[in-house]
């Protein structure tokens, strides 16, 4: 060692040095054995009583592709009507007026309460209660033709997603700093418009990762409407296997779609949560 | 003497057990410069309130330009004003608080426009106009496209001041407007109130910079337990204080 490679004190010049990789043996060994017990299962599916030339010809069968189209048409709409009711009562809920605020709980508290599966019978079994519905001298219609299984599935879906939205979008403007709504009535807004123009849109920011979470729920909550005939993924695959028993091929030819369209709702939610941190960059980063 | 533009008339208030506001009377005249000063939880800022409706008066009445905030008067007994007429009342006060309260989804152009655009129905391109003007008379035409979180503090509260402007209010009321910032921000937000004090604006500063309320307060208030202890001329208050308790608080912040 020359004097120019040591620091003042006596240390070692480490400057000009690089730094080693790490080995991770562990890494590696614990990643080989994953692929091992990943082989061996899959070998098992291979060998067992699946065949899989049945998924193959299914996957894209056009009765699939229909139940596939009509799951997503019935999610987007259910969470559509779930959003705009969560928002609602999540605004009753926290009104100064007493009336609205015990009518949101209320509602959240009945359609929370029960099993979706129950709702979405009682719902397109409404004509066993009432056999005619309609308004009084304006219109009227046999429930039987009216509660088809789409209005049925689209409401027990709606109503149900509408109580748990509720609560995110309660918590989001929670999330809100109360200053933001003082300042926004300093310049004489009045309670809807600064839920409108300050608080929503910065609930929104919070509110997506778990209204994401719920999305990707109901895409699978859809399966439920299968029992009240609702031609969705699940119910058509249902329908070719009670006629073909090739049950478990149908059932991985559905499973397969719904990992597809989960899949693809993940990137889509990240796109979103950048649309709403507007401002809110720096922070994030 | 002018008259004044806010009267204040045995006003008080208590949040549960404590006392904010014990019987309070003050007048503020058109074009003063009134700076409130006092110990945390003496009611300063429980009266800037109040006068803009963030919190209401359990007793006694505050006339704004001659009306009586929050209430009317019908047939001998008093009814509440609804939100849509509290709302309307406010927009004759201009409020600055002491956490900025910016909105961080707009840029600060935005967050100036939207008043005058949303409450007031005003043109767009107007409002930019006048957000334009008003953002160059605080020092940062350059920003208005910059979003909250990408200003310092004073950057920030002085676009807060802009929006509490744009509104066109004929009192603006600051609530510690220094009391959050860095020691070497606290002069360029102190410097556009003194701006805004030359050019004849009605303000009330509740503040704690003592030095502030010499160079530009017309009168000080004292305060201290929700009561008035002390008003007067900023040097009479300031250089010569009567009573006690404003002698010890002076000492204690000079």
């Amino acid at each position: 060692m020359t004097a120019a490679h040591t620091l003042a004190g006596g240390f070692p010049d480490i400057s000009k040095m690089t730094v080693a990789r790490q080995a991770h043996w562990r890494r590696w060994l614990t990643a080989a054995a994953i692929v091992v017990v990943l082989a061996a299962i899959g070998r098992a599916f291979a060998s067992g009583q699946i065949e899989w030339a049945y998924v193959g010809r299914f996957l894209a069968a056009k009765v699939i592709l229909e139940g596939i189209a009509n799951t997503m048409v019935m999610a987007v709409l259910a969470m559509a009507l779930g959003i705009v009711l969560g928002v609602v009562v999540a605004i009753m809920r926290l009104s100064p007026n007493p009336v609205l605020t015990s009518v949101a709980a209320g509602y959240t508290w009945l359609f929370r309460g029960t099993p979706l599966i129950l709702q979405l019978l009682l719902w397109f079994n409404l004509a066993l209660v009432f056999p005619t519905i309609g308004i009084p001298g304006l219109w009227s219609a046999r429930a039987v033709d009216v509660m088809t299984p789409f209005l049925s599935a689209l409401l027990g879906l709606g109503l149900n997603q509408g109580a748990y939205t509720s609560e995110v979008m309660r918590a989001g403007m929670l999330s809100v700093d109360a200053g933001q709504y003082e300042a926004a009535q300093a310049i004489g807004m009045g309670r809807l418009r600064a839920l409108r123009r300050i608080i929503l849109p910065q609930a929104m920011r919070v509110v997506i990762p778990p209204l994401g979470n719920e999305f990707i729920g109901m895409v699978k909550a859809t399966s439920l409407a299968s029992v009240i005939q609702y031609p969705e993924v699940l119910h058509n695959a249902e329908n070719i296997y009670y006629a073909n028993s090739r049950v478990i091929e149908l059932l991985i030819v559905a499973g397969f779609w719904y990992l597809l369209v989960v899949s693809i709702l993940t990137p889509l939610q990240m796109l979103l949560e950048r649309r709403f941190a507007r401002g809110a960059l720096q922070i994030a980063r | 003497m002018t008259r004044p533009i806010v009267a204040i008339r045995s006003v008080s208030k208590t949040f549960g057990e404590f006392q904010a506001l014990e019987r309070v009377s003050l007048d503020v005249r058109e074009g003063e410069v009134l700076c409130l000063i006092g110990a945390s939880g003496s009611g300063k800022t429980t009266l800037l309130r109040c006068i803009n409706q963030l919190t209401s008066v359990d007793s006694g009445g505050i006339w704004l330009d001659g009306e009586l905030l929050g209430l009317c008067e019908e047939g001998g007994r008093l009814h509440r004003l609804t939100p849509r007429q509290i709302a309307r009342q406010r927009l004759k006060t201009g409020m600055v608080f002491q956490r900025f309260n910016l909105f961080p989804h707009m840029t600060a152009l935005e967050n100036i426009t939207e008043g005058p655009v949303q409450v007031q129905r005003r043109k767009r391109e107007d409002a930019r106009a006048e957000a334009m003007e008003l953002l160059r008379r605080v020092g940062l035409a350059a920003k208005a496209d910059a979003y909250p979180a990408q200003l310092s503090g004073g950057q920030q509260q002085r676009v807060a001041i802009a929006r509490a402007l744009a509104m066109k209010p004929m009192l603006m009321l600051f609530d510690e407007p220094t009391s959050a910032l860095d020691p070497e921000l606290v002069g360029e937000v102190l410097s556009v109130m003194k701006e805004l004090a030359r050019s004849g604006m009605t303000m009330m500063v509740v503040t704690h910079e003592v030095g502030f309320a010499r160079e530009v307060a017309d009168t000080v208030v004292y305060m201290d337990h929700g009561a008035i202890v002390e008003s007067g001329p900023a040097a009479d208050v300031l250089g010569a204080p009567r009573e006690a308790r404003t002698q010890s608080f002076l000492s204690a912040v000079i």
